[in-house]
């Protein structure tokens, strides 16, 4: 069989966002120090408090190294070689307001998010993010009247402070790792949401990043607190220009959900990847995760990759309330010379806790696609179940697939399930496909949006049919 | 009548092993052709060389279909000018419903004639409507394609498939292999009711019993790659009684 002829040809696959927009952009000058974080902390108009966590976290950041227990081969990053600010609003020197260029408008018309409600896909708020800034943020005053905070994190630490303070670093905390200290230093914008006791966000809530200017790196940090019976469902979209040169992004995402409160996050995540050389792309190494606080609280996060260079993330759910619920639904698709070494954790440390994980790898090309996670169980967490499931796909005979489940187990009354498959897509299927009149590119999307499925059932319905499209243009080319 | 298929001194080979040593046969509009010889004669090699199966070389000859070069045309699109193949061993392929496999089929084939794809409940319909002529469970439509279905569920979906497609010149590959006598009943009269005047098959079998049921018009016998006699219907009852010996001390 010719199975590599038919696969292996991993052309450039098409990356419909990689468009630079010409934005006056305000850039500070590249380099990390204390005077920089100063800086930054100024430009955002910061209590003393916020400055403080900044310059604690990039004294503890100065002690530690990069991580390199993942599957991935990343090339030394110089931090001194980065801007860690870069705002495309421009200040109208009259009235100090902060004007949007609409040139940034354009731009996130171009992306599908139109930053006019009403422009705005049904249902949907969007708080709009580019580069270091928060550009937007749509329906704010509705959802404010049924007592929701949805803002910009920067207007957030304004706004609401104490929010801000009692839930900031509550569940990541700036020694968690190496990225989440250095965001701690750097941040710069994100969304903060707080949904009231007992409300049940009426809209989708959304963000979505936007890398334009070179050079930088974006450095955002969400914080979602779900108060007692509340319900929220969030959205994350992310893209950048293709360019030669690597971009960092590292972000950090908080959710604290109280008794009973239920939060759905979904992410669809398409940084640039590189060109098919490899050359290029996005290092996406974020830190996620959610305290299930409350007693029969539920967190589920889904997400589906294709973007980035390389992925380091592994969004995790600490079940600390009796009978709380974490899910963690992922399809990662990997082509060229992409890396991803993505999972979840799952801690269980209240009693009746369970916890479902469903991933779906996909791998193309020269590309490496590893699935990580770990399931905890604590002496105390009585009765606590876990269902794994961690399935790869693969697409040729170049590229590598991987699974490293940890599990850590102290409660003999935990019921612990994994299952694990390993598949090709085979040239007989293809052909099959082919007799019946579908092309080789058609057939492998229809296959591989098959296999992933079970993980975009999850995703509200837009994002299900932009991923489903989205699965589809990742791999074009991928057959020759 | 109108020639729909000619293949003229047809040589192919799997691996660098010429299989087909020379086939010339010539399929008009409405007729109905059987294949039949030993195992290891060539026949499946033919069925997937004219549907284009990228494991198959053709060394010398030529197949003229609808009056166009055949082994010019890519797979989807020899499938698009109405060819169609009933496989010996249907794939499967798990995650994909019978529907969506379909939708994608039938649409690809109508924006090949530049039509608009089908709307979802004229889609539907078309479903019902070919399910019932071929008597396939509705629950199986809604499964993956092929994903633990029997062997005789299997059959019944190729024909379905057919029924949906509406093919020119089908080619049936061992169709009843692995069918008990009324799993073979069902897929023969499914066949037997997509049969219209300007349509023609290929039917390929080993045995006799299948041909009980789909009447040809012209049999022919190969052996060793090459087709070597060709007569009415009347051989097949030759074969039964006298089995393949006879042909292989023949050539």
């Amino acid at each position: 069989m010719k199975k590599d002829n038919i696969l292996k040809k991993l052309a450039n696959k098409a990356y419909e966002f990689g468009f630079v927009s010409k934005i006056k952009t305000e850039i500070i000058e590249q380099g990390l120090n204390e005077d920089i974080i100063r800086l930054i902390s100024k430009k955002k108009n910061e209590p003393e408090w916020l400055l403080e966590f900044r310059l604690e976290s990039y004294r503890y950041w100065q002690t530690l190294e990069m991580p390199e227990w993942a599957h991935l081969s990343i090339p030394p990053i110089d931090y001194q070689a980065i801007s860690y600010y870069a705002d495309p609003l421009k200040k109208n020197k009259e009235n100090k307001n902060k004007e949007i260029d609409p040139e940034l408008m354009k731009t996130f018309e171009k992306l599908g998010i139109p930053l006019e409600e009403r422009l705005a896909l049904s249902g949907t708020a969007v708080d709009a993010v580019m580069d270091s800034v928060s550009v937007k943020t749509t329906f704010k005053e509705e959802l404010r009247e049924k007592g929701i905070i949805f803002c910009s994190m920067s207007e957030a630490v304004q706004e609401y402070p104490d929010l801000v303070r009692k839930h900031l670093g509550s569940v990541v905390n700036y020694r968690d790792n190496f990225f989440a200290a250095l965001n701690s230093a750097v941040f710069s914008d994100g969304s903060f949401v707080y949904i009231p006791k007992g409300v049940r966000c009426p809209m989708e809530l959304s963000t979505y990043f936007r890398i334009n200017a070179a050079n930088t790196g974006q450095f955002e940090r969400t914080l979602i607190v779900a108060d007692d019976d509340s319900y929220v469902s969030y959205l994350e979209g992310c893209t950048a220009p293709m360019r030669d040169e690597n971009q960092l992004h590292a972000a950090i995402v908080e959710i604290v959900v109280n008794d009973n409160a239920e939060v759905k996050y979904s992410t669809v995540q398409n940084w640039y990847p590189g060109d098919a050389e490899g050359k290029g792309g996005v290092y996406n190494f974020v830190t996620k995760r959610g305290d299930c606080r409350g007693r029969g609280s539920k967190l589920s996060w889904t997400q589906v990759e294709t973007g980035s260079a390389i992925t380091w993330k592994y969004p995790s759910c600490i079940l600390r309330g009796d009978n709380s619920q974490g899910e963690f639904y992922s399809v990662a698709l990997t082509n060229n010379y992409q890396q991803a070494d993505t999972g979840t954790k799952m801690i269980h440390l209240g009693k009746n806790t369970r916890s479902t994980i469903i991933s779906k790898g996909i791998s193309a090309g020269k590309s490496q696609n590893s699935y990580r996670g770990l399931v905890r169980v604590s002496k105390n967490a009585d009765g606590a179940r876990n269902y794994s499931q961690c399935d790869s796909l693969l697409l040729g005979s170049e590229c590598g697939a991987h699974t490293f489940p940890y599990m850590d187990i102290h409660n003999n009354s935990a019921v612990i399930e994994h299952e694990a498959t390993t598949s090709k897509i085979s040239e007989e299927q293809l052909f099959y496909c082919n007799q019946r009149g579908i092309g080789t590119e058609e057939a492998i999307g229809l296959i591989v949006n098959g296999y992933a499925k079970e993980v975009l059932n999850k995703l509200p319905m837009e994002f299900a049919i932009e991923a489903q499209k989205l699965l589809s243009v990742s791999l074009e080319g991928a057959v020759g | 009548m109108e020639n729909l298929l000619e293949i003229k001194n047809l040589h192919a080979t799997i691996d660098g092993k010429e299989i087909l040593k020379g086939i010339n046969l010539t399929v008009k509009a409405g007729e109905v052709h059987a294949i039949m010889g030993p195992n290891g004669s060539g026949k499946s090699t033919l069925s997937n060389v004219l549907v284009g199966h990228p494991a198959y070389t053709v060394t010398e000859g030529e197949i003229i279909y609808k009056g166009k070069n055949l082994l010019e045309l890519a797979p989807e699109d020899r499938s698009h000018e109405g060819l169609f193949l009933s496989f010996q061993y249907p794939v499967e392929i798990p995650g994909v419903s019978i529907t969506n496999f379909m939708r994608a089929a039938v649409n690809a084939k109508r924006q090949y004639q530049g039509q608009e794809p089908m709307n979802a409940t004229e889609f539907l319909k078309m479903m019902r409507e070919k399910r019932a002529m071929v008597n396939l469970d509705s629950k199986l439509a809604n499964r993956s394609v092929n994903e633990g279905f029997s062997g005789g569920e299997k059959k019944r979906n190729e024909i379905f498939q057919m029924a949906m497609l509406e093919p020119t010149l089908s080619i049936l590959d061992e169709t009843d292999s692995g069918l008990d006598i009324d799993a073979l009943r069902i897929v023969a009269e499914g066949v037997n009711k997509l049969k219209r005047d300007d349509t023609s098959s290929i039917v390929i079998t080993h045995y006799q019993r299948l041909l009980d049921y789909i009447k040809p018009d012209i049999v022919h016998i190969l052996y060793n790659g090459r087709i070597v006699k060709t007569a009415g219907p009347e051989l097949v009852m030759e074969l039964e009684e006298r089995g393949y010996d006879w042909i292989k001390n023949e050539n």
